[in-house]
């Protein structure tokens, strides 16, 4: 194996023509199973520039740096590193040819040292064995170069978050770099920490290297990138240079969908209140100070991005988190710290974001799954023993009623579509009398025919006098199915939207932070 | 990884795959075992024979039930082959003193001496419960710990020698006696199995169990008390490896330290191979006692067929591993034929 030099110069030649792009892409599609990722997505990257790669989440983003960082490889189109078309064998040989990416998921082994982790599947060898010193020497070499205040013989188990990120980045400029691959690097940043960030990203920039910055914080648009690429629904919406583009204008291109005949017309008729929260303080500081009501009759809206609290909020009504501080209130009851088995008896019904993770047991069946969480009660035991005719008839309608296919209900989950599993986790809320439904992205990952029923399901449960608290990142989710919306940022309560205030620029306003006030 | 066209061998076998799917790959070892040993001798498709193994197979298929709970919560038990030693020891360690003083109250002496043996194999469970389930230690370093203990107590009870001094009334009791020609162990394992069948399929526990082994956090949404149920596996685990003792002890009519060293690798065999799922929440009893039945066929008809016991070892070893990787391929298979 070759030994590799940290050499910070640059090979491309700048002259007067216009440069050969480093990174290209060309008509790239990406195929899932189900889904199309990536649909003829064009993309160029120059040397010295940040290049940022914006959109929603489920845009397309993601797929699009795998792509480029030979995660994935792409069903149709080609990449081009140097104007030479490429075919990336897998992540390893994208570093060789000094392509490398920093995920939110970082590559890093905690039980390793710093050094030990830099040179990770490229160890420096001296006569057959590992040659520490020289080791020692060059990765004490890059942090300093880097300006990154580490010692190269830490343990990466010991590291804070943002540490940690830097020997990812650290480890991308062990070999000779030309492309820089961020994403969202800021997300769990302090803002003194991402000050150094920017810092190193200028750095990086001036020493040629093309950085492509996935994000969807506006300031940080303005604040380092040149150019803007914005992705939706898979495909390549508009590139502008940044210096041209106005807040609203990169907002207006993320999100303009048409709006069809998706959404059903709610008749709202708010009455009792359901669901109070006051001055809600988690242990984790994740949501602080939150208050907010849910009325029966109702769909209240709460709104932000992945990371806002919105979804911890959620959690900790139904009895999930640590609440430092603040009370919930039920029904007229405090329920504060109360278990989700309580308040499934009172009531309440939280729908997980995650069915695979915290929603179903995959391997078991959907009659099993939509009965689990009421098999204490009537009609499904019966003197202590379960009674599985009672409980067939009861699945069976409910699969009846929500079309799920196909209609078999001794299937395990793991041979339904991803539609029809959210189908049956919505049916886990049927079974029994719910007041009050807390769903957290109920419609995550499901095609638009499932979404539009999940959406008639709110309609009818809202209608028949249930408190619905939709918690979305979608936004014409929100825009079109509440009557009230809360908006969080960063752990806090933004703002209250009532009926005709639920705008998307009044929306979007409270969901990113702003350049300007 | 190129191309996606199938090739068409497997297209031809869908019917076969299916049903490898949904029996899984006992029933197929089981069909082939019959075949050959009853090719290799002529004695052992015999009724007399097949008794034999039923006899030799109860002791393990009781364990292999308590086995399958932990494996159904996604853990498992290395402490049961100890459960079942110190289950022996203390039974033993009871009876004999109080036979040799109140010769005449041998109902008194059996009840005390079952008692204490299945008491003292339970609380072993409800240590590996409490360990895993309260303090979150992983249960192969609890139940490998409490193995330690268990076998370290019963030698020092014993000091690695056998206790003698049992009631005949034990073992004729529960290991000589016979209803219809069967041996009375096989209809405590029968009776085991019915209540464990009704409990795993017919109750709410028994739902919780599987529940709680496929998908924790989802069980916990679910408004289920997980600790609680992982706690009750590893003590009902603990409660059939017990039993299984004080029947071995009849059998054996003394108290020893050192039997069941098999049971922790024969019992996750008999499981696996029975189709529970080392992933968690997946499994039936029927095939765990298949499954032990099997084994018990495999030694017996090894047995006859003149293999020496060492050699025996190997091929469970074999066997358990194939059945891993059939379990792998069972997986691969349900997902290919899912698209």
């Amino acid at each position: 194996m070759a030994t590799e030099t940290f050499a910070p110069t640059e090979s491309v030649s700048v002259g007067l023509t216009l440069p050969t792009p480093i990174l290209q892409a060309q008509a790239v599609s990406k195929q899932f199973p189900g889904v199309m990722a990536l649909d003829e997505v064009d993309f160029e990257l120059r040397a010295g520039e940040v290049h940022v790669l914006f959109g929603e989440n489920g845009a397309g983003k993601s797929t699009l740096i795998q792509i480029f960082a030979g995660v994935h490889s792409p069903t149709k189109g080609s990449i081009r590193f140097r104007g030479e078309p490429i075919e990336l064998q897998g992540v390893h040989h994208a570093r060789m040819l000094g392509i490398s990416a920093v995920f939110q998921e970082f590559s890093l082994v905690p039980t390793l040292t710093i050094e030990e982790n830099l040179f990770l599947g490229a160890e420096l060898t001296n006569r057959g064995f590992l040659d520490k010193s020289e080791l020692h020497r060059r990765a004490d070499g890059i942090l300093k170069q880097l300006g990154f205040p580490l010692r190269p013989q830490q343990r990466v188990q010991d590291l804070s978050r943002a540490e940690q990120q830097m020997v990812e980045i650290a480890k991308a400029f062990r070999t000779d770099l030309s492309v820089l691959i961020l994403d969202e690097p800021t997300a769990s940043l302090t803002d003194r920490e991402a000050q150094r960030l920017f810092a190193m990203i200028e750095q990086a920039k001036g020493r040629g290297v093309g950085i492509v910055y996935v994000t969807h914080r506006m300031s940080e648009i303005h604040h380092l990138g040149d150019r803007v690429t914005i992705v939706r629904d898979g495909k390549r919406v508009a590139t502008l240079d940044v210096a041209e583009v106005d807040d609203e204008r990169l907002l207006q291109l993320m999100t303009g969908r048409v709006i069809s005949q998706v959404f059903p017309k709610i008749e709202f008729r708010p009455a009792r209140t359901l669901l109070e929260v006051s001055g809600l303080t988690t242990t984790d500081h994740s949501v602080r100070g939150l208050s907010l009501a849910v009325r029966s009759g109702e769909v209240v809206g709460l709104a932000g991005l992945v990371g806002s609290g919105k979804s911890v909020a959620g959690r900790a009504c139904f009895g999930l988190e640590r609440v430092a501080s603040g009370r919930v209130m039920f029904d007229g009851q405090e329920v504060t710290g109360r278990s989700p088995r309580q308040m499934l008896d009172s009531g309440a019904f939280y729908l997980p974001p995650d069915r695979r993770e915290e929603g179903l047991v995959m391997m078991r069946s959907v009659r099993e799954n939509v009965s689990l969480p009421w098999l204490a009660a009537r009609p499904f035991t019966r003197f202590g023993f379960l009674d599985r005719g009672s409980e067939q008839s009861k699945v069976r309608d409910l699969a009846d009623r929500l079309n799920l296919q196909p209609r078999n209900i001794e299937h395990d989950l793991e041979r339904l579509s991803g539609g029809n599993q959210q189908k049956v986790l919505l049916a886990k809320g049927l079974v029994s009398t719910v007041k009050l439904f807390i769903l957290d992205e109920p419609t995550v990952g499901v095609d638009v025919g499932t979404r539009v029923a999940i959406y008639a399901f709110i309609r009818d449960l809202c209608e028949g006098g249930a408190g619905v608290l939709l918690i979305s990142s979608d936004l014409p989710e929100i825009l079109h199915l509440t009557n009230r919306t809360y908006v969080m940022y960063r752990g806090d309560l933004r703002a209250e939207l009532k009926g005709a205030e639920i705008t998307q620029d009044r929306v979007l306003a409270n969901f990113f932070e702003r350049t300007r006030a | 990884m190129k191309g996606n066209e199938t090739p068409r061998w497997l297209t031809y076998s869908v019917p076969l795959q299916r049903l490898f799917v949904r029996i899984g790959v006992l029933p197929f070892l089981l069909v082939i075992a019959l075949i050959v040993f009853s090719a290799m001798s002529a004695r052992f498709f015999t009724s007399e024979n097949l008794i034999t193994v039923a006899r030799q197979a109860t002791y393990l298929a009781i364990v292999a039930m308590g086995q399958m709970l932990a494996l159904l919560t996604g853990g498992f038990d290395l402490s049961v082959g100890k459960i079942v030693a110190i289950t022996s020891v203390i039974t033993a360690l009871t009876m004999a003193p109080l036979a040799a003083t109140h010769p005449d109250a041998t109902a008194m002496t059996l009840t005390l001496g079952i008692l204490a043996g299945i008491g003292a194999g339970t609380l072993v469970g409800v240590v590996n419960g409490v360990g895993i389930a309260v303090f979150n230690v992983s249960p192969f370093m609890m139940t490998l710990g409490t193995a330690a203990i268990s076998f370290g107590i019963a030698l020092t009870l014993t000091s690695g020698v056998p206790v003698y001094g049992l009631p005949d009334a034990f073992g004729t009791i529960f290991n000589f006696s016979r209803i219809l020609d069967i041996p009375s162990p096989v209809y405590v394992t029968a009776g085991l199995f019915l209540v464990m069948h009704i409990f795993l399929n017919r109750t709410r526990m028994g739902r919780y169990l599987y529940a709680v082994g496929g998908n924790l956090k989802a069980s916990r949404l679910s408004g289920i008390d997980t600790r609680f149920y992982l706690f009750l596996a590893y003590v009902l685990c603990g409660a059939l490896a017990a039993v299984a003792g004080a029947l071995l002890t009849a059998r054996l009519e003394t108290g020893e330290a050192n039997i069941g060293a098999a049971m922790p690798l024969d019992s996750i065999a008999a499981c696996v191979i029975g189709g529970v799922s080392l992933r968690g929440g997946v499994g039936s009893v029927g095939n765990v006692v298949l499954g032990a039945i099997f084994i018990g066929l495999i030694q017996n008809g090894m047995d006859l067929a003149q293999i020496q016991s060492y050699l025996q070892e190997v091929v469970i070893g074999v066997l358990l591993i194939l059945a891993v990787i059939a379990d792998q391929l069972r997986q691969f298979v349900m997902l290919r034929l899912k698209d």
